[in-house]
């Protein structure tokens, strides 16, 4: 079966692949708008903390025999944690002084632990094998849907809208959302705000390591890979609108989305695609497509 | 200097607040017994709304700030908060990302004895009707009623409230003024800033003139009787 010029298996296998892709881009970016709508810092460190999850979890089964779905438990906490630490020494020093310092700060940060790591593992890689239970897949008739990247993409749904329903909907969101855009007056009415900074940071970083797990079976898991996707996540941060949690998600599955389909028909511009939409984004609605104009 | 019949609530001593580098209170003196509603009085700039964020732990501040037993001068906002003290700051603070219900519902209850929403929305129809709208779509007096009425759930009983008539309608003034004297009858203590002093006058019991950051007059509520002090008191504020 061929549509137009290209055969069903083709097009369908990249599709795939642009959901998986657009998957992991909506938890990431999901942290990220949730630390910048109130920490006000652009979170450099974020694709560091989703290397450290995958390394996490690779140690945890290779160190100690602890396997895949604890390791989506353990990871996320102990990255939670680092960042949490993280959030408590260094970046809470620096909320009062200009965007740009943050960015410096977990700049830095992302380069120690890169850096640390590929000290320690080199840059080659290392593979990380499918849990049992979820290996084989689906013959669905116009296409093979392997089982690991059918539950990757259901998690990752499930993920991203029980974030979406906690800020929107439930009580400790108001305070966030309250918080968002006036920490002191919310504060001023017996929230611990302080705190609440440091386990939003803590959530944001414990976000980016469960998509570090669930990524170490279909990347390698390698002290770059964070480094290699932030920048794309950062792109689809923009495109969604700096903070907003809807648009991080819905831009993040479709930008993995139109990054296969460009695969596909055009694959020379498949790895520049969403730099292009960014810049159109940015051109015709400079706050993003989801973005309130302050 | 304690009064048995009306203990002491909040006494402030020798209060300096600054913004950044720039000092603004100058060794503030004010004194609040149970159950009054006191006002601070005084020209714009001549920090009154700097005294309430000094004692919420809003603005950088030094001295003492004694509430019921207890110095409040070096706690944060949210543990001072819990001590029973409600803020409604001049700006009402009505959160754009939340709606109406959202918001009143947003203020942590902080002591038993609250008010229900159903009492809330008695003594504020408005709130009701308006229950699923954005909170910066409602008007003016709307927004104040919201501002109020968020802190009535909370049991909060020593209110702090901000220029509450500031910008509003005659008979939202109006309506504010029964809310405050309801609130008076119910046994809750109240520092008000005001400028607008005529309603000040209606529900106050003392009233404290501020300029350039300290307190330079106290006027009893019964004085205005008085045509002498109400010409001081006019003098004060250039009325």
């Amino acid at each position: 079966m061929e549509i137009l010029g290209i055969s069903s298996q083709a097009l369908f296998g990249q599709v795939l692949i642009g959901f998986i892709n657009g998957a992991f881009y909506a938890m990431l970016s999901l942290g990220l708008a949730v630390i910048f709508g109130l920490l006000n810092i652009v979170n450099f460190a974020h694709g560091a903390q989703y290397m450290l999850g995958a390394f996490v979890t690779w140690m945890l089964l290779n160190y100690l025999g602890i396997n895949y779905w604890l390791a989506l438990v353990l990871a996320p906490v102990c990255v939670g944690l680092f960042g949490a630490m993280l959030e408590r020494t260094m970046l809470q020093r620096i909320y009062k002084l200009d965007h740009i310092y943050g960015l410096l700060l977990t700049f830095g940060v992302a380069l120690l632990l890169e850096g640390g790591f590929r000290q320690q593992f080199g840059v080659s890689g290392m593979p990380y094998a499918i849990p049992r239970e979820l290996q084989g897949g689906q013959n669905l008739g116009f296409m093979f849907l392997p089982n690991y990247r059918a539950w990757v993409i259901v998690a990752s749904v499930v993920v991203c809208a029980s974030t979406w329903f906690l800020i929107e909907k439930t009580r400790l969101g108001s305070y966030l959302r309250a918080a968002t855009e006036n920490p002191k007056l919310v504060q001023a009415f017996g929230v611990n705000v302080p705190m609440m900074i440091t386990l939003t940071y803590a959530f944001g970083a414990g976000l980016s390591a469960l998509a570090g797990v669930m990524a170490a079976p279909i990347y390698q898991v390698s002290p770059v890979m964070g480094s290699n996707i932030i920048i794309v996540v950062f792109a689809v941060v923009v495109i969604g609108g700096m903070g907003s949690i809807s648009g991080a998600i819905v831009s993040g599955f479709a930008l993995g989305l139109i990054e296969g389909l460009t695969k596909v028909f055009y694959p020379e511009a498949s790895s520049t695609v969403i730099f292009v939409v960014m810049a159109i984004v940015l051109l015709v609605k400079p706050a993003g497509l989801f973005g309130r104009t302050a | 200097m304690l009064d048995v019949s009306k203990p002491v609530r909040l006494k402030v001593e020798g209060l300096n607040a600054y913004y950044g580098e720039s000092h603004v209170l100058h060794g503030m003196n004010i004194e609040v017994g149970r159950g009054e509603l006191v006002t601070l009085l005084g020209h714009n700039g001549a920090g009154k709304t700097s005294t309430l964020r000094a004692i919420m732990g809003l603005i950088r501040r030094n001295g003492s700030i004694r509430f019921d037993g207890d110095e409040l001068a070096r706690m944060p906002a949210n543990r001072i908060a819990r001590r029973g003290i409600g803020y409604v700051p001049e700006e009402r603070g009505i959160f754009a990302s939340l709606d109406t219900t959202e918001n009143l519902l947003l203020p942590p209850v902080v002591k038993d004895g609250g008010m229900s929403i159903a009492e809330i929305h008695t003594l504020f129809p408005n709130l009701k009707e308006r229950a699923r709208s954005p909170g910066t779509k409602l008007s003016g007096g709307e927004q104040q009623m919201l501002a109020m009425a968020r802190i009535l759930r909370t049991g909060a009983d020593f209110l702090l409230l901000d220029e509450v008539t500031e910008g509003l309608a005659p008979v939202i003034i109006e309506q504010i003024g029964v809310v405050i004297r309801l609130l008076k009858e119910r046994g809750f203590t109240i520092l008000l800033v005001e400028q607008n002093f005529p309603f000040a006058a209606t529900v106050a019991d003392r009233h404290y003139v501020v300029e350039s950051g300290r307190v330079v007059d106290m006027v009893p509520n019964t004085a205005l009787s008085n045509p002498d002090e109400v010409s001081r008191l006019h003098s004060y504020l250039g009325i």
